[in-house]
């Protein structure tokens, strides 16, 4: 009875979706107010069922309701209540219920704020957002509901949730990712809204710029999670595989990073204004094309989801529908827009230009090498796989690029910089950095390439703590009330620039100074690696809730110094019938010591994998300072107060 | 989002008894082993859903491995080892493509699309410059 | 001009859209073997009737199937069957020991019955790598003129053999 209920709410919220992807924007044509003003209520009503049939899910979860199909094939009654909990989201249909509940907590937190919109925008932009909940919406009642029965031979007990997701990573990974690119949809929206009404100015940017900061911000941190759960999981030591899946949350990130910039810039100077509006239907396409491409079979990964092609048409529809539509009226409305504020060549506007340009390549680039082997396929031309060595060949002098722009863009001023201004202020760092990386490199050998990565890394923390420190100690006042004085915006770009350095450095020094080894090792020998001592104490046997395990111990120690003790599993989870390594990790600042286990060789030994990953922290540690970055600049007073000024 | 297709892994280990166990291998040069480890990262696991051969544990990753470790040892040069292996699973195995009429959009498009966005920026910074000075008079 | 370009995202989108389309439904999984067109690779490997070293010289000279099977593959043991029918037809399958223990291999012909005109043991799967086999059960088509003309990887049946069968002449 219960899932029922959960169904029906589902409908419910179907109805109301439809209602609102209609009703305000007839209101909206014939300039009716009673019209218009349906679309809150009916946001918060689409909400509400949505919640409901979520919980309903949770609880059938939570209560092992076996005869509930999705439920018997993602968890067990052995499984932890929390993975219970999270296995909700473990399959296609529940995470396609959170994704859909997410949309609905965004488009409510929109009709919250709508109040100090201008009337007929508020209505407007909820009713684009309703017309995507429609289309989810009826995506999952007509092909994916996770309240179908399995009646009446209802199994005893589940099939158990796949032990990959039987993790703490990846009970808050999926909800992230999700509340990043879904929240792009608001800008979407906001875009969607402006074409429609024809109100292109400035405006519509800054009602959608705390928004974008946001869904970035969780996107960023989503993304950060997933490398994070990657690296300690699938027992490899990788934290980025260029996997198609990854690419698919990778270029709404891009995409939304150059988003984050356009609108800063349309907002300020009134220019781009037609660029970031397609920039922003741009996203949150990227976003949709992502569930298209995880979710329908065309493509091998070891993330995607079950193939099914009925769904991959489905979803097709829906992408021509939204992306198609939106791309069509863009078209349309775009041509009659025109830039009315000027700029020079050294303004910051120029700047922020180039960063969207490199961004937009990067994405371009990104999107053509997930989407080549798809091409060459259909055109007949076989089969080829294109991987991590074409990404980093291609993709990692342009991101170099990028960053040397992302250094110089906050010295210029909006309209127009003094040339020799800005070559003043950025040479002496400049020559610092590249002495300081020079000396780095020689020390520890490092190369060419390494050298000018190091440069620039160095050179943007140097310029990003220039300018601050020019901000803070020009005028009268002390540095404490000025550094005070300056607005959260500003330290958000502040911190998510210095988060890139940081991220940017942890990559390139992984990369060139990591060592891995394979070693055989029976009980009581050591062998010495990359300057540890590592000591294999033996293996013990042990039983988790739901699995077995081989334990390692293997002691690590440096010039006779204890460092560590590390246990990596091999366990075997009896239901599903799987076996998963769990690596033993030492964390530390400027090192991983990271040990997994291979296979039983002759005797007592074991084959076991030995890494030593140089500052890998540090990608994570930069991925959630710009995630703060992000969540800084969202809650910028200014946005408070010039909503509510715009409405008086 | 990552519900995991296990199948590759579930292969490796639910027919473990027919994967000979990836012996420890050793190699004549410390150069050889730098060179095992990045062909291994340049094959794609031909059975596997996306893993390149380093990381995959498949049983025929694992023969692949072994069979690349005798030929490095054997004083074949790396174009040989990646021919004998496309020639054996196709260009499939790479996961950088070879240089051809039918890839070079792949390997020419991003250093297009940069140029295309650079002569977009001059553009826009051009018809900004003329408009000032339109401006100004 | 602008004209034309702001339609630009719009056209592109469409283009992609239809590349998806045309993807839809198709296993991402397939692949190709790169050795049809090819002749089959030298090889000596070892019979497990008459534990005498074979090479081509021994390959039936018409058209035949060559079947890599093993023991320890349970797709092999659902695919045997059908395996036996097909001999009962009289088509002529080599069958390749996979990676395989021969003492089991024996026994396991022995009990299930024989469809094998030969079968040559690949201990160390190097033929395997040359036929660039990724496991098994897997099974090529060879012509009359040694030629291999089809791959199929998992287990044969009625639905596989119906499209099979054309290639074998």
């Amino acid at each position: 009875m219960i899932p029922e209920i959960g169904h029906f709410a589902l409908i419910l919220a179907l109805f109301f979706s439809l209602c609102l992807s209609v009703v305000p924007l007839i209101g909206y044509w014939q300039k009716n107010r009673v019209l218009l003003h349906t679309a809150r209520p009916l946001t918060y009503l689409m909400s509400f069922f949505v919640l409901v049939s979520f919980l309903v899910l949770a609880l059938s979860f939570m209560t092992d309701d076996f005869s509930v199909l999705y439920v018997s094939q993602n968890s067990n009654s052995q499984l932890p209540i929390w993975y219970k909990f999270s296995a909700l989201w473990g399959g296609h249909e529940g995470s396609l219920l959170l994704w859909i509940l997410i949309l609905s907590g965004w488009s409510s937190a929109v009709a919250l704020k709508s109040v100090s919109l201008p009337k007929d925008v508020g209505p407007v932009v909820l009713s684009v957002l309703g017309m995507v909940s429609l289309g989810f919406l009826s995506f999952m009642l007509f092909t994916s509901s996770p309240f179908v029965r399995a009646l009446p031979d209802a199994p005893l007990d589940g099939r158990d949730l796949n032990p990959l997701l039987q993790d703490i990573g990846l009970i808050i990974h999926p909800p992230m990712l999700y509340m990043g690119y879904v929240g792009f949809s608001v800008a979407f929206a906001f875009a969607i809204a402006a074409l429609i009404t024809g109100n292109l100015n400035a405006s519509w940017a800054r009602w959608t710029r705390p928004w974008t900061s946001l869904s970035w911000a969780f996107l960023t941190l989503g993304i950060t999670l997933g490398s994070w759960w990657a690296y300690y999981e699938l027992g490899w030591g990788g934290w980025w595989f260029w996997d198609p899946v990854e690419n698919a949350s990778f270029m709404p990130w891009l995409a939304g990073t150059a988003l984050v910039h356009s609108l800063a810039v349309t907002e300020k100077r009134g220019v781009f204004k037609s660029w970031t509006v397609l920039l922003a239907i741009f996203t949150f396409s990227l976003s949709l094309l992502g569930t298209f491409l995880v979710r329908s079979g065309v493509l091998t990964s070891v993330h995607a989801f079950a193939a099914d092609p009925t769904r991959g048409i489905y979803i097709l529809m829906l992408l021509v529908i939204l992306i198609g539509g939106s791309l069509l009226l863009y078209g349309l409305r775009a041509s009659q827009v025109r830039a009315s504020a000027t700029f020079g060549v050294t303004g910051r506007e120029a700047w922020l230009l180039l960063n969207n340009i490199l961004l937009t390549v990067l994405t371009l680039t990104v999107l053509l090498g997930t989407l080549y082997p798809l091409i060459f396929d259909v055109l007949g031309l076989g089969r080829i796989s294109v991987g991590a060595p074409y990404f980093n060949t291609v993709f990692s002098p342009i991101a170099l690029l990028l960053i040397v722009f992302m250094a110089i863009g906050p010295f210029s001023k909006w309209h127009h910089t003094k040339a020799s201004l800005l070559l003043n202020a950025i040479l002496l760092p400049a020559v610092l950095a590249i002495v300081v990386a020079g000396l780095l490199s020689y020390v520890y050998a490092l190369g060419m390439m390494a050298w000018l990565t190091l440069s620039v890394a160095l050179w943007s923390a140097l310029l990003i703590a220039k300018d601050w420190f020019v901000k803070v100690s020009a005028g009268t006042k002390g540095i404490i009330p000025r550094a005070r004085q300056l607005p959260r915006n500003y330290y958000g770009m502040m911190i998510a620039h210095l988060g890139m350095v940081v991220t940017l450095i942890g990559i390139l020094l992984v990369s060139t100074s990591s060592h891995e080894s394979t070693v055989k090792l029976s009980p009581g020998e050591s062998v010495s690696f990359a300057g540890y001592d590592f000591h294999f104490d033996g293996i013990s046997h042990l039983k988790g809730p739901n699995y077995l395990a081989d334990r390692g111990v293997i002691s690590v120690s440096k010039n006779g110094d204890f460092v560590a003790l590390l246990q990596p599993e091999k366990r075997f989870y009896s239901t599903s019938r799987q076996i998963m390594t769990e690596a033993g990790l030492d964390a530390g600042f400027t090192r991983d010591l990271y040990v997994s286990l291979g296979e039983k060789l002759s005797g007592e030994a074991w084959g076991i994998r030995l890494y030593v990953k140089a500052f890998v922290r540090w990608i994570w540690l930069g991925g959630l300072m710009m995630m703060c970055g992000g969540l800084l600049s969202a809650l910028d007073k200014r946005y408070r107060k010039t909503v509510r000024g715009n409405n008086a | 989002m990552k519900l995991i297709k296990l199948a590759c892994l579930m292969m490796a280990f639910l027919l473990s008894s027919y994967s000979f166990a990836d012996t420890l291998m050793t190699f004549s040069s410390e150069l050889n082993q730098t060179r095992f480890q990045s062909l291994a990262k340049e094959l794609r696991c031909p059975k596997c859903q996306n893993q390149d051969l380093a990381d995959s544990q498949a049983g025929i990753a694992k023969d692949l491995r072994i069979q690349i470790h005798e030929m490095i040892e054997q004083g074949k040069t790396d174009q040989e080892i990646v021919d004998y292996m496309v020639a054996r699973y196709g260009d499939f195995v790479l996961y950088r493509p070879k240089y051809s009429a039918a890839t070079s959009i792949l390997w020419v498009g991003p250093a297009a699309f940069l140029i295309i966005g650079l002569v977009v920026f001059a553009g826009v910074v051009y018809r900004n410059k003329k408009r000032r000075a339109g401006k100004a008079l | 001009m602008r004209k034309l370009l702001v339609f630009l995202p719009f056209i592109v989108f469409i283009g992609l859209g239809s590349v998806l389309y045309k993807q839809l439904g198709t296993n991402p999984e397939y692949m190709p073997s790169a050795l049809i067109g090819k002749p089959v690779p030298d090889f000596k490997l070892v019979s497990l009737q008459t534990d005498t070293v074979q090479d081509q010289t021994s390959l039936p000279k018409q058209a035949y199937l060559l079947n890599f099977w093993a023991t320890w593959c349970p797709t092999c043991e659902m695919e045997h069957a059908y395996l036996r029918t097909l001999a009962k037809q009289g088509i002529p399958i080599v069958g390749i020991d996979y990676k395989d223990d021969k003492h089991k291999a024996q026994q396991w012909l022995a009990t299930r019955g024989n469809p094998y005109q030969w079968v040559l043991t690949d201990e160390l799967g190097k033929f395997g790598v040359d036929m660039g086999v990724t496991g098994a059960p897997e099974t090529f088509v060879v012509n009359s003129k040694g030629i291999i003309v089809y791959r199929y990887q998992g287990a044969l049946d009625d639905r596989v053999w119906q499209e099979m069968k054309g290639y074998l002449k």
